[in-house]
């Protein structure tokens, strides 16, 4: 069975084709940046098209791990090399895979120094990200978590704007304090358990004591990541200062290992502590939802205002995750909470599209006028009408229109958080009001209205490059909002599988 | 062709248009963009047409199909499917129609315009929106449609981006829609929650088994759950069709090209809510206190919008105004669960009001658009068809007896005196004196666009914007697309009521798709009293709607032809009252103050405050500041001296001695 | 009759001097290498006194380890001394503060 040979591998593939492969980029583009953007696309590419298999090969009857790679690391601490996916983690691989190929081509023009250190950076980050996604060992889940702070920390401090250096160092300190709380948590569940294998800590009972404090070490590495309020102001920061390619990553994917880590470790090891704190992140994710969204309304500055707009959008995918709970608790059923944390996922998808998407089409203008605010455009529909139609369909989604992704998730998340409290809806619907406004409000300032400078007046329309990433994320963002069903697919086995440790006590 | 794909070909025939018309727009060039659409909009009703016929000659039953599944989730089953019954194919037929006859009057209208193959485009995808939104069979789809709608009429209004107010005003129509969706969408998900399904048939196959279900509601509160749902969804149709007080944002979609005025915002989009509580009968059925709000919004609006009518200068604000009226009068209708007589009316008024506005479009092109009814006058003698077409419309809209209007009207009226519902005569009182309104407001703006003095001067010396009332050219009668697309809707608008009012209301043709209970059916009532249309007109001279009607023609012929200076002189007399109107009763400043403004100053205060003040100074950078404090004071301890470190570990070694000593047992 | 508690009398008077020495003497680092090597010396005193008193010779052996380190950090010290005046014209303790924080 060679298919079935090379499906033992595929993760491990995955992960060090890009690793090993920014080695030879590092090396082989040193002083030749065509050399160093051709064979980064090559390396991104091919990796992308091995984890087509990953899509295609991926069983939706199981809620098992798939692919599972097993080989001891450090045997004295009994630390496995575990790597694995379901489907929680199938379509965030995938969705970094993607975005691989187009950070490339986004920093095909835009990147002029060190091209072969952006690069590279580049795929290091792919690689330690999808690692993120897959390893099943506490351990190596917790080195691929931290090591992907230093390449994203070098993306911002080296190719960053003019603050970058305070926005890096804020960005590590965030992440870093986090994560520690989240270490000593692993190294509890090790001592109690004497494995880091992440399926064994999700079966094994724990007092409740125990999982409140884990929770919370979990919530204190996880709730940074994603951002929440009031953990998130690293975000804008870090948005402003990173590079495009860098703005991406960090929103499309990076954001996403927060709520995947919610998904990995809070729920299923500390179901009765997320039960009994629920309060806490749903109290949270609203007022991510309506405090940031007025927030992003106030912003001048284009990136800060997509930053905010995520913010506000991952507010969606803990309220989608924690309000299973409340539905268990009001109506001693999970009817409803399925809904809730499938769309949590399709948020997470969703977002990584879209934000993606936005932090391009800012990047189009910045390479061409060298400015993030708001003012300093205005009518750029006159002349970039090709760019302005794409930039408009990028707002329209951000803003939730049904036919784009950007509804689907916050469509079932509004549908499953009315079962649980009507005010916790009312509160997440708003965003239909304050997403629209902060994201067309945008659009009036800088896509329509007569030209405002002469800068504007300059502007070419966007090059057959351009056109490509934005086009495919169009696509994307289209196929996923009239058809999620696919994506549905693979979420659901595991997310029935997840429910499951909701409903059930883990107290001794 | 089967029957299916028949179906599909419908809405996907005009998205095809738009595709092609809009991404390929360089290469179908702009004979070929007109081409396309044209073609897929006018064999999409063709294929309406030939649906409505089977539907008469009774071959074709309720057609309830899905078209693919769009996600199973939570053991839910969300679907895009076609629920095609007798209200859809009305609705389709409609839709189609106006939108044809739209496509082709914009050949003309926006002949020298830049953006032609974008605008093309766009009335077509909005073609697509509209019928994805009428003949969807569950409520998610209608909620795309819903949405898409809003998406296409936000960018027509902004069609011309360069104009501020263009760009304002669909930001501001979007933005107050949302705030009727934000209501619709908490209506479909406590649907989802009372019913656990999404899809028309299988809701309103249990509603009555929900009639005594509680919403309760954290904070002590129980409400009616179908009462709540009812209500929210109504929000929703409170933001689309412009009920008060979501209205404000319909008068400035006027800022968009006048083919969509005529299309979007008068007769399909807007009419969107009307639609949708007539297609969710069963449900406000079961609830008397929704309905009683129906009624009463519909009530404030018919007659409050029609009042700031009378006062408008601009042309196409007039019969803006006069649509928000008219939606008023179906939204009454629904509410005394007269839901035929609300679609009757939706139906007529689609034709005679886009009728209007594309008149008012033809009167802008030939005054090379100037919109000031100030500077027109006398315009009859230079465009006789404009001005005959808009007679008819005119005669339709104030309901003169054979007209369409007459009879959709009239049937309202009658309605809400029939019914028994809570608040029906303040509704019975509105609808009454709305129509003299309707007529003082529909003949000034006659009068004062087509006949009286001249008072536009024609100069030939003028640059490319005159100044107000200087024309460079005299204004001629618009070309045969124009005035082809008036003289087929002026048709409908004279004979469609006196054809369809006995089938639509009395004669059971939309028995299957509405329900309505026999305690409310008001217009069972009204049909023991029906003896033809033709009677019907001829008695009409008997009631108080119609001398209130000549009354207003009197008044307006009065003041607006024969004695022009009473209109200054009630003006003076009543300033506050013309202000109050003048200003819209200042629901716009309101808004503009409390939410735009309000809004964005509390995100900056959020911003600098809460997020930069305390979080970031505060909280980060303040932990920052505490370290660096803490440092600062343990820093002198480091003196820098070997004596001193000597004399610390000394001290130390001391103190361990000494801790050890004392431990010792 | 000369008992232990002599010996080691003696021995904490001379360690209790090289401290006081270490950190009362402000002016010349030599002074402070001085008292080390004492208080080296202090301990060697103590070492021989056990190994005589309880008749055991590895406290002689540790002396002359002792010494020898003693011998070793002699030289090191001095040679770093030499460095330091080369670098600062000074072995004025008072004026040695690079570690100050």
């Amino acid at each position: 069975m060679m298919n079935g040979t090379m499906n033992g591998f595929l993760l491990s593939i995955l992960i060090w084709l890009p690793l090993l492969g920014s080695v030879a980029v590092m090396v082989a583009g040193a002083h030749r940046p065509t050399m160093a953007k051709g064979l980064a696309l090559l390396i991104s590419s091919a990796a992308f098209l091995l984890g087509l298999p990953l899509f295609f090969s991926f069983d939706t009857s199981t809620a098992a791990m798939q692919f599972v790679e097993l080989r001891p690391w450090i045997e004295t601490f009994n630390i496995q090399y575990y790597l694995g996916v379901d489907g929680f983690s199938a379509p965030l691989i995938l969705l970094t895979l993607f975005f691989g190929v187009l950070v490339v081509i986004a920093g095909w023009r835009s990147i002029q120094k060190n091209v072969n250190q952006y690069m590279a950076a580049f795929l290091v980050m792919e690689g330690l990200m999808i690692g993120v996604f897959c390893a099943l060992d506490g351990l190596l889940f917790y080195v691929f978590f931290e090591a992907m702070l230093i390449p994203m920390f070098l993306v911002i401090g080296i190719w960053g704007g003019p603050r970058r250096v305070y926005a890096t160092i804020k960005f590590f300190l965030y992440t870093f304090l986090g994560s520690v709380f989240m270490l000593i948590g692993l190294i509890y569940l090790y001592i109690q358990s004497g494995t880091w294998d992440i399926l064994a800590w999700h079966e094994m009972p724990l007092s409740f004591n125990a999982q409140k404090w884990l929770f919370l070490g979990f919530l204190a590495a996880f709730a940074v990541k994603i951002p929440m309020f009031p953990v998130h102001t690293w975000l804008p920061d870090a948005h402003v200062e990173a590079p495009t390619g860098g703005s991406v990553i960090l929103a499309a994917i990076m954001l996403k290992i927060g709520g995947y880590g919610f998904i990995r470790f809070s729920l299923p090891i500390t179901p009765d502590a997320s039960a009994a704190l629920d309060w806490l992140v749903i109290g949270l994710s609203l007022i991510a939802v309506v405090y940031i969204g007025f927030v992003a309304l106030a912003q001048q500055d284009m990136k800060k205002l997509i930053a905010y707009s995520s913010i506000s959008h991952m507010g969606f995918v803990t309220l989608g995750l924690f309000i299973a709970f409340a539905i268990y608790r009001n109506t001693g059923g999970v009817s409803g909470a399925a809904l809730g944390v499938e769309g949590a996922m399709v948020q997470m998808i969703s977002h990584g599209f879209i934000s993606g998407a936005l932090f391009l089409t800012v990047g189009v203008l910045y390479d061409r006028v060298h400015s993030r605010m708001i003012k300093d455009y205005g009518g750029v529909a006159n002349t970039m009408p090709w760019f302005a139609l794409f930039a408009v369909f990028f707002l329209m989604a951000n803003s939730g229109l049904p036919g784009t992704s950007g509804f689907v998730g916050e469509f079932m998340v509004i549908l499953s958080s009315f079962q649980a409290n009507f005010w916790f809806a009312f509160l997440a619907a708003l965003t239909l009001i304050l997403g629209a406004a902060y994201s067309l409000w945008l659009a009036k300032r800088v896509i329509f209205g007569a030209v405002t400078n002469r800068e504007v007046q300059n502007l070419q329309d966007i090059n057959s490059r351009e056109a490509l990433v934005l086009g495919t994320l169009a696509v994307a963002i289209l196929v996923v909002g009239l058809w999620p069903q696919p994506l549905v697919d693979m979420l659901q086995a595991s997310v029935d599988h997840l429910l499951q440790h909701i409903v059930q006590s883990k107290v001794i | 062709m089967s029957l299916q794909t028949t179906l599909l070909l419908i809405p996907l025939l005009p998205l095809g248009g738009a595709v092609l018309a809009g991404l390929f727009r360089n290469q179908v060039g702009r004979v070929g963009s007109h081409t396309v659409t044209i073609l897929g909009v006018g064999l999409s009703f063709a294929l309406s047409a030939w649906i409505l016929m089977q539907q008469i000659n009774g071959t074709l039953e309720t057609v309830n199909i899905s078209v693919y599944t769009w996600m199973i989730s939570d053991g839910i089953r969300f679907q895009v499917g076609f629920l095609i019954d007798h209200l859809t194919t009305l609705m389709m037929c409609v839709v189609t129609f106006v939108s044809l006859m739209v496509h082709i009057y914009t050949i003309g209208y926006m002949r020298d315009d830049p953006g032609y193959q974008r605008f093309f485009s766009y009335i077509a995808l909005f073609t697509f929106s509209m019928l994805m939104l009428v003949m969807s069979n569950n409520f998610m789809q209608l909620f795309f449609g819903w949405e898409a709608v809003g998406l296409v009429s936000y960018l027509l209004i902004g069609f011309w981006f360069n104009k501020e107010s263009a760009i304002k005003a669909n930001l501001k129509a979007f933005l107050v829609n949302r705030v009727g969706d934000f209501g619709f969408l908490l209506g479909i998900a406590a649907v989802l929650l009372t019913f656990d399904t999404l899809d028309y048939a299988e809701v309103f196959a249990q509603a009555g088994t929900a009639v005594d279900q509680t919403l309760s509601v954290p904070g002590g509160m129980e409400w009616n759950m179908l009462t709540f749902i009812c209500v929210c969804l109504f929000i929703g149709a409170m933001g689309k069709s412009a009920q008060a007080p979501l209205h404000v944002w319909l008068p400035d979609s006027m800022e968009g090209p006048t083919p969509i005025s005529a299309l979007i915002h008068a007769a399909t989009m807007v009419t969107a809510g009307i639609f949708m509580v007539a297609r969710m009968s069963p449900l406000f059925e079961l609830s008397d206190a929704a309905l009683s709000f129906v009624m009463l919004t519909g009530a404030v609006t018919a007659l409050s919008m029609g009042l700031i009518g009378i006062v408008q200068n601009d042309v196409k604000r007039v019969i803006a105004y006069s649509t928000l009226s008219q939606l008023g009068y179906m939204t009454v209708a629904l509410g005394v669960s007269a839901y035929s007589a609300a679609i009757f009316h939706l139906m007529t008024h689609a034709f005679f009001k886009a009728l209007l506005f594309l008149g008012a479009g033809s009167v802008i092109i030939a005054m090379h658009h100037e919109q000031d009814m100030r500077y027109m006058g006398g315009l009859r003698k230079y465009m006789p068809v404009t001005w005959l077409t808009a007679w008819v419309g005119t005669l339709a809209l104030v309901g003169f007896p054979f007209f369409a209007g007459f009879y959709s009207k009239d049937a309202i009226i009658e309605a809400v005196a029939d019914s028994h519902r809570w608040g029906s005569s303040v509704a019975y009182f509105a609808v009454v004196a709305g129509v003299l309104i309707t007529a003082i407001y529909s003949f000034r703006l006659l009068y004062l666009t087509f006949h009286g003095k001249e008072r536009f001067e024609v100069i030939h010396d003028s640059g490319d914007h005159p100044p107000s009332g200087q024309l460079a050219h005299a204004p001629k009668e618009s070309p045969l697309v124009v005035t082809i697309p008036l003289i087929l809707l002026a048709i409908p608008s004279v004979v469609i009521g006196w054809m369809t009012i006995e089938p639509v209301l009395f004669g059971g043709w939309l028995e299957d798709s509405i329900f309505v209970l026999d305690k409310n059916n008001v217009l069972a009532e009204l049909g023991e009293h029906f003896h033809g249309a033709t009677a019907m007109a001829l008695h009409s001279v008997n009631t108080l709607p119609f001398w209130l009607m000549i009354t207003g023609l009197a008044l307006a012929t009065l003041i607006y032809l024969i004695r022009p200076s009473i209109a200054d002189t009630v003006r003076n007399r009543v300033p506050f009252l013309y202000r109050l109107l003048d200003n819209k009763y200042y629901f716009d400043e309101f808004y503009q103050k409390f939410f735009a403004h309000g809004s964005v100053r509390l995100g900056r205060i959020l911003w600098h405050k809460a997020d930069a003040g305390f979080i970031d100074n505060g909280m980060v950078n303040g932990s920052a500041r505490v370290v660096e404090w803490v440092a600062a004071r343990v820093r002198r301890w480091q003196t820098g001296f070997l004596y001193d470190y000597a004399f610390a570990m000394i001290i130390g070694l001391i103190g361990i001695l000494a801790v050890w000593v004392m431990m010792a047992p | 009759m000369l008992t232990l508690a002599h010996f080691l009398t003696l021995g904490a008077i001379l360690f209790s001097l090289s401290i006081a020495g270490i950190f009362i003497n402000r002016k010349n680092i030599i002074i402070l290498l001085m008292c080390i090597e004492l208080m080296l010396l202090a301990v060697n005193m103590n070492f021989v006194a056990f190994s005589r008193f309880l008749g055991n010779l590895d406290g002689q052996i540790f002396v002359f380890f002792i010494l020898t380190v003693a011998a070793a950090e002699a030289g090191i010290g001095l040679a770093i001394l030499v460095v330091l005046f080369r670098n600062r014209q000074t072995i004025n303790v008072a004026e040695l503060d690079d570690l100050k924080g």
